[in-house]
């Protein structure tokens, strides 16, 4: 009980410091609308927005769960302020399960950010909830943890933006979200395939326009898998990092 | 009772030895001093007791509780007041203690009852509503150390608590530290302004280049370096014309006059009052003061580490600016 006064207060701290301030709300608005106006823009032929849909809810969790929780944190380590939690009688798995909940939470809400435009422009029926749930969660945990992973190598703020930068960009091609995995070069299919997205994607896919090319209980298995490794990695690398 | 007990306590970083076969124990309702330079292994030693950093080699215990293996529990019992005051710029000084009180489980109304009574007591109620990035770096150390006690520990380390603060503000501090003390919370301090040691603690370390080079009680520590009495008295006429006469009848003591109307007398021996009363009563000069000279902790570290105090205050002062 006492462990999960801490967790809320700690969720409930983050939200207010950071995730519900005005810069990261239009973040969360402002990155999908831009993703989805430069189709509009770029593409000759009509676009089709549901196809569209599965790449851009991918980016708006990946972008928004990494930039924020990379930057956070590097920013409570440098103001000493994650001492406080460090120090507080709280198992480390637990504190680290409270402090990457907002950005999981922030991630997911920004995921509904391209659902709800989408659903202005063009008709949602048909869309298999559940799995899309799934994936919209699996994501965020996944893209949260590489946060996480981030934060744990760097030290200033700047350095957390541009090592997210270094993961984000090339997972925009290489994850299936706007070129299809199966007409990439063949060399590079393995980088993909070992990337977490990939498999989040491949759910968003089957259950918006029902063309995922991987089996849905893998997409989920892996993803899940992804998740516990990335975990005991980024609780390992806090243990040996900031537990000097 | 101990409440904190270290025994060769060692710490590397790579190459570097930051502590070294550290020893020494603290006990339960004491102030506990631990005095020395930058990098001495002061805040390293601090670490591994609170659970921010592992022993390389030998334990460090709280309450019984190994540091490096049930720190949780450990973690329970303590405060834990930084050198630099980390709590949350965006959060009001109500808002940061409520969330500090969180972190130990505390249920709401129990934490802002806690949370008023302390800014209450801490002089803070007014500043209560404030954000914490506009408080006073004074008022900062206040409600740190307010935070450090939120859950009512049995033991409080508290790291510098004083550094760059005002006259005024430290002042209240160190009350604040004796009547926390009194109540019964064990305080583990470390500081660089040794007369706040010598005027609070019970008992100091010394740590020098990692290594304790003394341990005891202040009384013990200051007997050690006393190599002669000092007895200096004070008179309501000028007593310049005695020094000779005084030798001449005390010839074991080194008689030096300060001023007009003091002497200082030195011996190697305890003095003995009695003769010496007799000498001025007999030539009708009335003695108004007379005070036994004791080194300060200052000498005391001086003799014993080796180190210029002055340096020593440069060096910490010019990292609080920082």
């Amino acid at each position: 009980m006492k462990s999960w006064i801490a967790f809320w207060n700690i969720l409930l701290k983050d939200m207010r410091n950071y995730y519900l301030k005005p810069p990261n709300i239009s973040w969360g608005l402002v990155f999908p609308v831009a993703w989805t106006l430069m189709f509009f823009l770029k593409s000759q032929t009509p676009v089709n927005v549901r196809e569209l849909l599965p790449g851009v809810i991918s980016l708006s969790i990946l972008f928004g769960t990494t930039s924020v929780l990379a930057v956070t944190l590097t920013f409570e380590r440098r103001s000493r302020s994650f001492e406080r939690l460090l120090l507080a009688p709280l198992d480390l798995n637990f504190l680290m399960l409270a402090k990457t909940s907002g950005a999981i939470l922030f991630g997911m809400v920004n995921a509904f950010v391209p659902v709800l435009f989408a659903s202005l422009m063009t008709s949602l029926s048909g869309l298999q909830w559940i799995p899309m749930l799934g994936a919209i969660f699996l994501i965020a945990v996944t893209s949260t943890l590489l946060g996480l992973f981030i934060a744990v190598s760097v030290k200033e703020v700047f350095e957390a933006q541009t090592f997210s930068n270094f993961f984000r960009f090339p997972m925009i091609f290489l994850c299936g979200l706007f070129i299809p995995v199966q007409t990439l070069p063949l060399f590079l299919r393995p980088l993909s395939y070992i990337l977490p997205l990939t498999y989040g994607a491949d759910i968003l896919k089957f259950s918006i326009n029902q063309n995922g090319h991987l089996a849905l209980s893998l997409n989920f298995v892996v993803l899940l898998g992804f998740a516990t490794v990335l975990f005991a990695l980024s609780i390992r690398n806090v243990k040996r990092k900031w537990i000097y | 009772m101990n409440i904190v007990e270290v025994d060769r306590l060692t710490k590397k970083y790579g190459d570097l030895t930051a502590v070294d076969q550290v020893s020494f124990s603290v006990h339960e309702g004491e102030i506990f001093g631990f005095l020395g330079p930058n990098g001495a292994g002061k805040t390293t030693t601090i670490n591994v007791l609170t659970g921010l950093a592992r022993p390389t080699s030998g334990t460090a215990k709280v309450s019984r509780f190994d540091c490096a293996v049930e720190i949780k529990k450990a973690q329970q019992i303590m405060g834990i007041v930084p050198d630099e005051s980390n709590l949350y710029e965006e959060f009001d000084g109500f808002e940061n203690l409520c969330f500090c009180a969180a972190l130990y489980g505390m249920k709401k109304n129990e934490r802002e009852k806690k949370a008023k009574d302390l800014l209450e007591q801490f002089g803070l109620a007014e500043a209560g509503k404030k954000p914490f990035r506009a408080y006073s770096r004074g008022m900062k150390r206040k409600l740190t150390i307010a935070a450090g006690i939120i859950h009512d520990p049995r033991i409080l380390f508290l790291d510098e608590p004083t550094t760059g603060i005002d006259v005024a503000s430290a002042r209240q501090i160190r009350q604040m530290i004796q009547n926390l003390n009194r109540s019964g919370t064990t305080i583990f301090l470390t500081t660089h302004y040794i007369e706040e040691a010598e005027r609070l603690c019970d008992r100091i370390a010394f740590i020098v280049g990692g290594k304790i080079v003394r341990v005891g009680p202040l009384d013990e520590l200051m007997r050690e370096v006393q190599q002669e009495n000092v007895l200096q008295l004070a008179f309501a006429e000028g007593i310049s014309n005695l020094k000779s006469s005084l030798q001449q009848e005390f010839p074991d003591v080194v008689v030096e006059v300060s001023g007009n109307q003091a002497i200082r007398l030195r011996s190697s021996r305890p003095l003995n009052l009695t003769p010496l009363m007799r000498f001025f009563e007999e030539r009708n000069l009335p003695v108004y003061e007379a005070r036994i000279m004791r080194p300060s902790l200052e000498e005391v570290f001086v003799k014993i580490t080796g180190i210029e105090l002055e340096r020593m205050k440069q060096e910490k002062e010019g990292k609080g600016k920082q």
